[in-house]
């Protein structure tokens, strides 16, 4: 499943130009790239968010695929709707074609709002890849913190004040709460690194059954970077193992990337403003408790994944 | 030919959805609705129908399920009660507004609080201008009668339109009545095939539901949502007469008991119309002159058509099974009232009735006649058979 970037160029967008997005979001890059690895019949799902609201100002749309917007929470129940649609008509000889089904929502309309439809759907076992497109905030509505958006980052509800230095708690895992379901793929990706982030949405859609792909995706206005930066900030991201690549094929997790040097969170925290009041020395405990997190979730994952750690000594 | 039953409100309920058989139902479980859906999910199980049964986590996801699979291209059913219907309620509109033609027995709870089982018509009054056609049921023969056409009417490309059919929760969902059943080769040639105009699972042709409407255009499509649902009356008038065609059962808007003649009519709908119906019975016995017009269709109001049924009446009493809460009366009343506004010299008095399952008897309907001929009257509606 060698993913070549000349075929790739030679692919026909089915996301077509022209949509409103902001030049430099993350978000778009990563729909664009999943919907690159789909190669047959696809019907797509939103939930409301920017991308819907960007892609799809009627009468225009970009969408060269059937696509579905009905609410901010139901990304995955309608997706399960138009799945079970699909199974019945087929059951039924009403239509023979084989039809992939994608249903995305951004972390607003998966990690909280939607969370409740998204676990029924994948309990349920409908045959469907839900794409969360993680930019850490409710972007759309004016950068309100959500339940992905990390420790310390300044939002418009979680702000650096002169008492509270930005959001009080660290994110919560979707990604793990994704694989205790029990579900055969789930897996983390980040659109600089393309080629994994492809590969797994192939992968994820030769397999029968709930999968769950969660991308970090930069939102250049609620991090608050240069709009060219959008790449590099979810590479750091990565490299600072923020954001582990990783993959929970059948209940087998497997670690895609481990960087070669440790890089301090520091480094990552530096490319974006939302984080600059903890970078100032009196929020240096802050910024060592934020450490200490990136630490701790990399050490249970590296666990997970059998992977061992020069960091732990044995009985450790 | 014809297959007579002793079946409760629910069981009539499922028997249209195994007649119609959809391709979807989705749903979640809540009383008093729960029994259709067990009696559906053993026809799913006994492959009975080739639908897919999707059990969701959420009444919520039940309905955003039923849009998916609607606009997939599928006939699509669903059933609730109460609370499962106000976790809903976002997803109502946009089934309307996006001109999906789902079918929804409601099988009418009170709305909490305080938490209560029992019927009342809170919940789907609640839900009158979310785009949803509403057809009341008085028994179960009704129950059953109504839910085939709901799909007729709501598949009309006309309407395009969602459809509740509403019955009185336990009154009529928890009773055996005789219900006489039309043969499953008739309900399939009545209501015909389902055949969607953009499904999103024809590939070759992708369509976009659901995008961002602004300011230019918002208007446009909700204006073309009222004109759809102004088109469901005749629509529903047609699809009545196709049915006594074959059924030998008639419905209309609304039914006039003994009321073309009546000074004193009262206006009712669901269940409590038969009670009222005895009223009238007794009291036409006695040499009153008392009617009664059974409200069918709420949604469309027939508003023209009641002003003519209603135009020669002295005094009009009608009954709401839901408070408005609102300090001027029930949401029938407040409709009724409109509609005869400058058309009607009659007195209008609103009672509310029945809250939480609260029992009403024939004693207590034909005291709102004797109000009527006595010339009892206020501005506020009466509450009747509480505890003030």
């Amino acid at each position: 499943m060698a993913i070549k970037l000349k075929e790739l160029s030679h692919k026909k967008d089915l996301l077509a130009p022209g949509h409103r997005c902001c030049a430099g979001c993350g978000s778009i890059l990563s729909v664009k790239e999943v919907m690159m690895a789909v190669d047959g019949p696809v019907v797509v799902s939103f939930a409301t968010g920017c991308l819907e609201v960007a892609t799809t100002i009627f009468p225009y749309t970009a969408w060269r695929v059937p696509y579905i917007h009905c609410a901010f929470e139901n990304s995955a129940s309608v997706m399960s709707g138009v799945e079970a649609a699909y199974q019945s008509l087929k059951k039924q000889g009403k239509i023979d074609k084989e039809i992939k089904f994608i249903a995305f929502g951004g972390d607003g309309g998966t990690y909280d709002i939607g969370l409740q439809a998204l676990s029924g759907a994948m309990e349920r076992g409908h045959d469907m890849l839900y794409v969360c497109y993680d930019n850490e905030a409710y972007m759309n509505t004016g950068i309100q913190r959500s339940s992905s958006t990390p420790r310390a980052a300044a939002t418009s509800t979680s702000p650096a004040g002169t008492v509270l230095p930005g959001k009080t708690q660290f994110r919560k895992d979707l990604t793990k709460i994704m694989a205790a379901h029990g579900i055969p793929y789930v897996a983390q990706a980040t659109p600089d690194r393309w080629r994994d982030l492809i590969s797994k949405v192939k992968k994820a859609l030769e397999i029968k059954g709930p999968k769950f792909i969660n991308i970090l995706s930069s939102c250049f206005r609620g991090w608050r970077c240069a709009p060219e930066k959008s790449i590099e900030v979810t590479k750091l991201a990565v490299q600072t193992r923020f954001w582990p690549l990783y993959e929970v094929e059948y209940g087998k997790w497997k670690l895609n990337y481990k960087p070669k040097e440790y890089v301090p969170i520091e480094e990552w925290l530096k490319t974006q403003r939302r984080f600059q009041h903890v970078l100032k020395p009196e929020n240096k405990p802050l910024l060592e408790e934020i450490q200490k997190n990136v630490d701790q979730r990399w050490e249970e994952l590296l666990q997970l994944c059998g992977e061992s750690s020069p960091e732990v000594t044995p009985g450790n | 030919m014809s297959t007579i039953l002793p079946l409760t409100g629910n069981e009539s309920g499922a028997e249209v959805m195994r007649q119609i058989a959809p391709d979807v139902v989705a749903a979640y479980p809540i009383t008093p609705q729960t029994e259709l859906m067990h009696r559906f999910a053993d026809y799913v199980a006994d492959g009975k129908v080739p639908t897919e049964l999707i059990l969701v986590e959420s009444e919520h996801s039940a309905m955003s399920a039923c849009v998916g699979a609607s606009a997939a291209g599928a006939r699509v059913m669903t059933a609730t009660s109460s609370q499962g219907m106000a976790l809903m309620w976002e997803i109502l509109y946009i089934a309307a507004a996006l001109r999906l033609p789902i079918v929804m027995p409601l099988v009418n709870r009170s709305l909490s609080a305080p938490i209560n089982i029992h019927c009342d018509h809170s919940d789907s009054m609640g839900a009158r201008d979310t785009g949803w056609l509403q057809l009341y049921c008085e028994n179960c023969q009704e129950i059953y009668d109504t839910g085939i056409q709901a799909m007729k009417i709501a598949e009309n490309k006309d309407v395009l339109l969602p459809v509740m059919v509403c019955y009185d929760g336990f009154i009529l969902s928890h009773t055996v009545e005789r219900v006489e059943l039309l043969e499953d080769h008739e309900v399939k040639g009545f209501i015909g095939e389902h055949i969607a105009d953009h499904p999103l699972l024809d590939v070759d042709n992708p369509v976009t539901y659901g995008p961002l409407d602004l300011q230019d255009f918002y208007f446009e499509h909700k204006r073309q949502e009222a004109e759809a649902m102004r088109n469901a009356k005749p629509v529903v008038l047609q699809v009545a007469e196709e049915y006594e065609v074959l059924s030998g059962r008639k419905y209309g808007l609304f039914e006039e008991y003994f009321s073309k003649d009546a000074e004193y009519i009262m206006v009712c709908l669901g269940s409590a119309a038969g009670t009222a119906k005895a009223a009238v019975d007794e009291l036409r016995a006695a040499g009153e002159n008392v009617g009664l017009l059974k409200l069918r269709v709420f949604r469309p109001f027939p508003a023209e058509e009641l002003v003519a049924a209603l135009a020669d009446a002295k005094r009009i009493a009608v009954m709401d099974r839901a408070d408005g809460v609102n300090s001027i009366g029930g949401p029938v009343f407040s409709e009724i009232r409109a509609a005869l506004y400058g058309r009607s010299s009659a007195k209008i008095s609103n009672y509310i009735y029945g809250l939480g399952g609260r029992d009403i008897d024939i004693e207590m309907m034909k005291s709102v006649f004797q109000d009527m001929k006595d010339g009892k009257y206020a501005e506020e509606a009466f509450y009747l058979g509480v505890r003030e």
